[in-house]
C-alpha cells in the first residue's frame, strides 16, 4: 500500500501557475527604482574595434549610463571555464565579459546602455558609433581547424600559444583498434562515413535575463536569473564580480524551460551586474529572441568521421573516429566536457565492442558558444553507432534489427564494464528491441515496404538502440575528469507540527515536473498526502548547495538524496512513536504513514501524531532532540544508465523531396517510474527535439559568419502539426546502486530519435540509391540526392 | 525588439482614414498588424505616424450580391476560411485562407493587409490572381476598381499609392461547372508558401458538333477554361499562361494535368525566389508537382 503514490501518474502541480499565466519569471520582477539595461552586440563575426562613441548614447533621453569593455576591465574577471579536462593540451582563451579590442563573434557584447525605461535603452543602443576593422572570420570547425584558417586567439589565459584554433585534443582508447581494422580489412567488412551534426539553437520558450540589485550599504547582492544552477552561478559571479558568496544571493524564479542553454554563466548576466554596483541600483536586462539566437549557446556541431570494422557475419570488432567539435568563440563553462566526456565514453552504446578509439579536437572558431543541448555529446554518439549500424547491415544484406542483436551485451542487473571502463548499472538491450519489434508490428512493416512505393511514396523504417549515461555522477570522478565542482545533491525535509512538510532541495527543476514527483517520493515514504509536501528550490538563501538541474540527474540524484533523507524521518518517527506506544523499536512496524506494534494495527500512531509530538517535544525518548527534520548530502557511487530502443516511420515524396514522419515509437527504460505521466511528456518533448534535428533544424551561418538562420522565421522547430502520434512504452529495470532504482528520463527521447529518424529516411531512400544526406532533411536536400543517385 | 517612436491614430472611417492620410504624409496604415508590426519591430520600417483602420466597421464582412463574391478589406483569415459563402463561390481561397500562417495569426491577419504587403510568399495574392478578382481603393480621388492583373509588381510593391486604401476585394463567383483549388508548400518555419499553386478550372462538352451528329459517340468532359496561378516561383505571383493554353480543350485527366503541369515556368523568366531553405532551382524543378496537384483537386471539385 505504501507504494501507492509513487507510479501514480497525478497532475503537475506546476501546471496551473504555468497555463494561467500567474507564475514569475526573472523578466517579471519589479523592483523599486529599477533601471534597464540593453547590450550592444557585435554586427561582426570577427573585428578588430578601432574606435567606440558613446557620446550620443549618454544623451539621450533617459539614459542613466554607458559602459564599455574599458569601463569593466579589471571590474570584471574573465569568464571562467568551469570543466578543465585533463591530458587534453586544454587551452582557455580569455573571455571578457565586454569585448574590448576584438570581437570574435556576431553576439559578443561591445558596450550596455542604461536606461530609465527600457525602450531607452534599446534606442540608445542604436545611437552607439563603433568602427570595427574586419578580420576574416570562420564557423566552420573542419575550416577553422585547417592550415590557412583565420586565427582567434594569440594566447590563453596562462600565455601559451593557441595553435591551429585548437581549444584542446581529447582521446579515449580500449582494446587493439588497429588489429581489429587489420583483421577487417583483411577478412570482413570496414564501412566508412562522415557524418555532420549540424549546430543547433536550443530556443527555450523563455529567454535569459537577469535583474542584479546591489545594496551599497550592506555590500550585499541578489541576482534573479534563469538559471538551470543558481548555486554554480553564484560560485562564479562571486568570481567574476568579486561579490563574495557570503553575500551574493542567486534566484532562480520561474525558468522557462533550458535545454542545457540555461547551464552556463553568461557575459550579460555579470553586466548586469556591474551596472547595478556601479549605479547602486536594481537593473533588470531581459534577453530578446534575436539576441538570444546570437548569443546564447548552441548546442552540437560536430564533423565526425568515423569508421567501423565488422566481420562478415556482422559481428562489430571495432570503432574509430576523429571529431572536430565546434566550440564557438569561447569556451562556455560546461563546453569541454560535452563532446569528450558525455560523447567518447559512450561509443560503444548497447554494444559489445572490443576494440575503440576516438580523437576529439575542439576548435575554436567564430561562432556562438556551444554548451550542453538536451542529450549533451550523448546523441552525437547513439548516432554515430545507430547509422554505422544500419550501413552494416546494408552492406551484409541483413536487417537492421538482425545486426543489433549480434552485437548487443547480454542482460544484466548488477554491472558490467565496457571497453571505456565505464561501469553501467543494468540492462536489457536485446529485452528492449524485442518488445518493441513486437509492439511495431515491425516485420509486417518490413513486408509493406517490399510491397514497394504507393504513389512515389517510399516507406522507410529507422531503429535506433541507445543506453545513456545521466545522474551526474560521483564526486570523486567530478574531479579525475575536470569537472571545477561536486556533483553530490542535498535535500533537507522538514515536517511541520501538523504533520505538513518543506522541503528544500539544492537541484533546480526548470519545467520537469520535480516539484510533483518530489512531493510523491514523500508521500510513499511516510505516506504523507502528496498535497501535503511543499518542494522548495532555487534560492541560494533559502535551500541547501546543489549542483543543478541537467544531464537527467534530478531525480537520480537529487531524487536519491531526497529519499535517503525522508527515510531518515521515518526511522526518527518510529523511534518517537515505539515511545509513545511504550513498546521496543524492533516491534515496531510501518505501513502507509502509520507505527505500530506487530500484530495489533489498530492501536496505532500516524505520521501527524509523532510530528506534533516532535516538535512540541513534551515526551520524547531519552536523548532524541526535538523536531522532526533531517537532512542528507547524497554523493552517487555510480552514474544510471537508462536505455531503450526507438522505431520511426517515414514516408518520402520522391516527386518533391519530402518527408514525412507518419509513425514513432519509444520503449524507454528509466527503471521505476515515480510518475509516468511525467515520464511520458519527458519523452514526448524529447523525442520531438532530435526528430528537429533530423527534419527541420540547423543553425547556419554565411560566409562572413552571419547566422542566417537568426529568428523563428527561418530556424524551423518541430511543430504539432508535422508530427505523428508518439507511442510510449517501457520496460522497468532498477539501477542496482540508487535508493529508489530510478534513473533518468529528461534526455532520453533526443539521444534515440534523430538516430532512428535519419534512419528511417535513409531506409526509404535506399531504393533510389541514395547513401548520404546531411541533417537536416530539408526537402531540396532528399530532392536532390535523390537527383544525384539517378544521374550516377 | 523595438519599435521607434511612431505616432498613433485611430480612424473610424474610410474618410477619416483618407483625411489622416492626407496629413500625415509617409504614414502607414494598421490593419491586423501581422506583417507591419514585425517591420516595426525590427526596424525595417519607422514612419513617423501609423494610423489603425482596424475597428472601421465598414470594411469588413462577407457578402454576395448576383454573380459577385464581396469581401470588405478588413475580414480576417480565420472569418474567411470559415464562411460557407466563400467556401462555395471561391473555395481556392477559403482553403488558403484556412492554411494561413497558424490560428492566431488568421484571427487578426486581414485579407487587404495581406494583399497591400504583397509579400512574395504571401497565399491569397495568388489565389486572387486564379479566381480573376477585382479590388476597391479608395484614393484621395475617390473610389476605383483595379483588376487584379498587374496590381502585383514585385516583391512587396502593388499598384497601390502611399496614400491608397483598400477597401474591398470582388470575386467573381464560382459557375456549376467550376472548381477551384489551392496547393501549398509551406515554408517549416514561417508558414509562408515555398510555392503555392491556385487553379480554377471550368468543364465543358468535348468534341463539339460532331459528337451531337454521330450518336454514341463519346460526350468527353473537356476543360474549357482554365486559370491556373503560381506563387514563390518569381517575385510576385504569377498567371502560368502555358499550362492554362496546355489545358484548354483536353479532357480533364491525370495525363492532361501532367502533360499541363509540365508547362509551368516556361514563360515566367529566369528571376527565380530563392533562399537558403529551398534554391530557385529547386523550385522550379517540383513546380510542376504542385501544378499537377492542385489541376486535380480543382478537377475533381468540378460540379
Ligand atoms: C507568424 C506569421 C505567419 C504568417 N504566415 C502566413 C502565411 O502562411 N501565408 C500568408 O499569406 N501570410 C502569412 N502571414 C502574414 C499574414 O497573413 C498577415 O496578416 C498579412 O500578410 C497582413 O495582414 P494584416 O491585416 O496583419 O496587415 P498589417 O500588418 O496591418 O498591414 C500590412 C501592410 O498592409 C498595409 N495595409 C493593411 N491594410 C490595408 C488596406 N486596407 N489598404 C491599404 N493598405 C493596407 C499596411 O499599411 C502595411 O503596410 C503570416 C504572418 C505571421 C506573423
Amino acid at each position: 500500500m505504501s507504494t501507492r503514490i509513487f507510479g501514480s501518474g497525478i497532475r503537475r502541480r506546476e501546471d496551473p501557475r504555468l497555463i494561467t499565466g500567474s507564475a514569475t519569471y526573472t523578466a517579471d520582477i519589479r523592483l523599486p527604482g529599477m533601471a534597464h539595461a540593453a547590450m550592444l552586440r557585435s554586427s561582426h563575426a570577427h573585428a578588430r574595434i578601432t574606435r567606440i562613441d558613446t557620446s550620443a548614447a549618454a544623451a539621450a533621453p533617459g539614459v542613466v549610463a554607458v559602459y564599455t569593455g574599458t569601463d569593466t576591465e579589471g571590474a570584471l574577471q574573465p569568464m571562467p571555464c568551469a570543466w578543465l579536462l585533463p591530458d587534453a593540451g586544454l587551452k582557455i582563451a580569455p573571455y571578457p565579459c565586454i569585448a574590448k579590442d576584438v570581437v570574435r563573434y556576431t553576439g559578443d557584447i561591445v558596450a550596455v546602455v542604461v536606461a530609465e525605461r527600457l525602450h531607452q535603452a534599446h534606442d540608445a543602443v542604436e545611437l552607439i558609433e563603433v568602427d570595427y576593422e574586419p578580420l576574416p572570420a570562420v564557423t566552420d570547425p573542419e575550416q577553422a581547424a585547417g592550415a590557412d584558417a583565420p586565427q582567434l586567439h594569440a594566447k590563453d589565459l596562462n600565455g601559451d600559444a593557441i595553435e591551429g584554433n585548437q581549444a584542446f585534443h581529447w582521446t579515449v582508447a580500449g582494446g587493439d583498434v588497429d588489429a581489429a581494422f587489420a583483421a577487417a580489412e583483411a577478412d570482413g567488412v570496414v564501412i566508412k562515413e562522415r557524418i555532420l551534426q549540424q549546430r543547433l539553437i536550443p530556443n527555450a520558450m523563455e529567454t535569459r535575463g537577469a535583474v542584479a540589485q546591489y545594496n551599497r550599504a550592506s555590500g550585499e547582492l541578489t541576482l534573479w536569473n534563469t538559471t538551470q544552477n543558481p548555486h554554480i552561478v553564484r560560485f562564479l559571479c562571486s568570481v567574476v564580480t568579486g561579490v563574495p558568496e557570503d553575500k551574493l544571493r542567486v534566484i532562480a524564479p520561474e525558468v522557462g524551460g533550458g535545454f542545457g542553454s540555461k547551464i552556463a554563466a553568461y557575459p550579460a548576466d555579470f553586466v548586469t551586474v556591474f551596472c547595478s554596483k556601479m549605479l547602486g541600483r536594481p537593473i533588470r536586462w531581459t534577453e530578446t529572441r534575436s539576441e538570444n539566437y546570437q548569443a546564447t549557446t548552441h548546442g552540437r556541431d560536430h564533423v565526425q568521421d568515423v569508421e567501423l570494422a565488422a566481420t562478415k557475419d556482422g559481428k562489430i570488432t571495432g570503432l574509430r573516429c576523429t571529431v572536430r567539435a565546434g566550440m564557438g568563440a569561447y569556451l562556455s563553462t560546461a563546453a569541454p566536457g560535452i563532446p569528450t566526456i558525455l560523447h567518447g565514453l559512450m561509443l560503444s552504446g548497447c554494444y559489445d565492442i572490443p576494440a575503440l578509439k576516438e580523437d576529439v579536437y575542439g576548435v575554436y572558431t567564430n561562432g556562438v558558444p556551444v554548451e550542453a543541448y538536451r542529450g549533451a555529446g550523448r546523441p552525437e554518439a547513439t548516432f554515430m553507432l545507430e547509422r554505422l549500424i544500419d550501413m552494416l547491415a546494408h552492406k551484409l544484406d541483413l536487417d537492421p534489427a538482425d545486426v543489433r542483436r549480434r552485437n548487443f551485451i547480454p542482460k544484466f542487473d548488477n554491472g558490467h564494464e565496457v571497453v571505456t571502463t565505464l561501469n553501467y548499472d543494468s540492462g536489457d538491450y536485446p529485452g528492449a528491441l524485442a518488445k518493441l519489434l513486437e509492439h511495431t508490428g515491425y516485420q509486417a512493416l518490413r513486408e509493406k515496404q517490399k510491397a514497394g512505393p504507393a504513389n512515389g511514396r517510399y516507406l522507410g523504417l529507422g531503429l535506433s538502440s541507445y543506453v545513456e549515461i545521466c545522474g551526474l555522477g560521483p564526486s570523486q570522478v567530478a574531479g579525475a575528469i575536470g569537472f571545477q565542482g561536486g556533483l553530490w545533491e542535498s535535500a533537507i525535509v522538514r515536517v511541520h507540527p501538523t504533520g505538513k512538510v518543506h522541503v528544500f532541495i539544492g537541484a533546480s527543476p526548470h519545467g520537469q515536473g520535480e516539484e510533483t514527483t518530489f512531493a510523491q517520493i514523500v508521500a510513499s515514504e511516510i505516506g504523507v498526502d502528496a498535497g501535503d509536501v511543499k518542494i522548495v528550490h532555487g534560492d541560494t538563501d533559502a535551500t541547501p548547495m546543489g549542483w543543478g538541474t541537467y544531464g537527467s540527474r534530478t531525480t537520480a540524484v537529487g531524487g536519491a538524496a531526497l529519499a535517503v533523507a525522508v527515510r531518515k524521518i521515518r526511522d526518527k518517527a518510529k523511534v518517537l512513536a515505539a515511545h509513545l506506544l511504550e513498546a521496543s523499536v524492533e516491534d515496531m512496524e510501518y505501513e502507509d504513514g502509520r507505527f505500530f506494534v506487530k500484530g495489533s494495527p489498530d492501536k496505532a500512531k500516524t505520521i501527524q501524531d509523532v510530528a506534533l509530538m516532535a516538535n512540541v517535544a513534551w515526551d520524547l525518548p531519552e536523548g532524541m532532540e526535538a523536531g522532526l527534520e533531517a537532512s542528507t548530502f547524497y554523493d552517487p557511487p555510480n552514474f544510471v544508465f537508462p536505455y531503450g530502443a526507438h522505431l520511426a516511420v517515414v514516408e518520402v515524396d520522391a516527386a518533391t523531396g519530402h518527408v514525412e514522419l507518419t509513425g514513432y515509437t519509444a520503449l524507454d527504460d528509466c527503471g521505476p517510474q515515480i510518475n509516468p505521466v511525467i515520464v511520458e511528456g519527458q519523452v514526448h518533448g524529447g523525442v520531438v527535439q532530435g526528430i528537429g534535428q533530423a527534419l527541420w533544424e540547423g543553425a547556419a551561418y554565411d560566409e562572413s559568419g552571419q547566422l542566417v538562420t537568426g529568428s523563428l522565421l527561418d530556424y524551423a522547430l518541430p511543430r504539432a502539426d508535422g508530427l505523428p502520434p508518439i507511442d510510449v512504452i517501457s520496460t522497468v529495470t532498477p539501477s542496482p546502486h540508487h535508493p529508489l532504482g530510478v534513473k533518468g528520463i529528461g534526455e532520453a527521447g533526443t539521444i534515440a530519435s534523430t538516430a532512428a529518424v535519419y534512419n528511417a529516411v535513409m531506409d526509404a531512400l535506399r531504393p533510389l540509391g541514395v547513401t548520404r544526406v546531411d541533417m537536416p532533411f530539408t526537402p531540396e536536400r532528399v530532392w536532390r540526392a535523390i537527383q544525384e543517385a539517378k544521374g550516377s | 525588439m523595438f519599435a521607434a517612436d511612431f505616432d498613433y491614430y485611430r480612424a473610424d472611417s474610410v474618410a477619416a482614414a483618407g483625411r489622416l492620410l492626407a496629413e500625415h504624409p509617409g504614414a502607414k496604415l494598421l490593419a491586423g498588424g501581422h506583417s507591419l508590426i514585425p517591420l516595426l519591430k525590427l526596424r525595417l520600417s519607422a514612419p513617423a505616424a501609423v494610423i489603425d483602420i482596424g475597428r472601421i466597421a465598414e470594411l469588413r464582412g462577407i457578402s454576395v450580391d448576383g454573380g459577385t463574391l464581396r469581401i470588405g478589406a478588413l475580414t480576417t483569415h480565420a472569418e474567411i476560411a470559415a464562411s460557407a459563402d466563400v467556401q462555395r463561390h471561391a473555395r481556392a481561397l477559403a482553403e488558403a485562407a484556412g492554411q494561413i500562417g497558424d490560428p492566431a495569426v488568421r484571427n487578426r491577419g486581414t485579407i487587404g493587409g495581406n494583399i497591400a504587403h504583397a509579400d512574395p510568399a504571401s497565399d491569397l495574392p495568388t489565389v486572387l490572381q486564379a479566381l480573376g478578382a477585382t479590388l476597391d481603393i479608395a484614393g484621395p480621388h475617390g473610389e476605383r476598381p483595379v483588376g487584379i492583373d498587374g496590381f502585383f509588381q514585385g516583391v512587396m510593391t502593388t499598384a497601390l499609392a502611399a496614400d491608397d486604401l483598400l477597401t474591398a476585394i470582388r470575386i467573381p463567383t464560382a459557375g456549376q461547372s467550376q472548381g477551384s483549388a489551392y496547393v501549398k508548400f509551406p515554408h517549416p518555419a514561417s508558414r509562408y508558401a515555398v510555392i503555392g499553386v491556385a487553379a480554377s478550372l471550368t468543364s465543358g462538352t468535348g468534341g463539339g458538333w460532331r459528337t451531337v451528329l454521330t450518336p454514341g459517340a463519346s460526350r468527353e468532359t473537356v476543360c474549357s477554361n482554365a486559370s491556373v496561378a503560381i506563387g514563390g516561383l518569381v517575385p510576385a505571383p504569377a498567371r502560368c499562361g502555358a499550362v492554362e493554353q496546355a489545358l484548354a480543350g483536353k479532357p480533364l485527366s491525370d495525363e492532361t494535368f501532367a502533360e499541363a503541369a509540365a508547362a509551368v515556368g516556361g514563360d515566367l523568366g529566369d528571376d527565380l525566389l530563392g533562399d537558403v531553405f529551398a534554391s530557385g532551382e529547386y523550385r522550379k524543378a517540383v513546380a510542376p508537382v504542385y501544378v499537377r496537384r492542385a489541376l486535380a483537386a480543382a478537377a475533381s471539385r468540378v460540379g
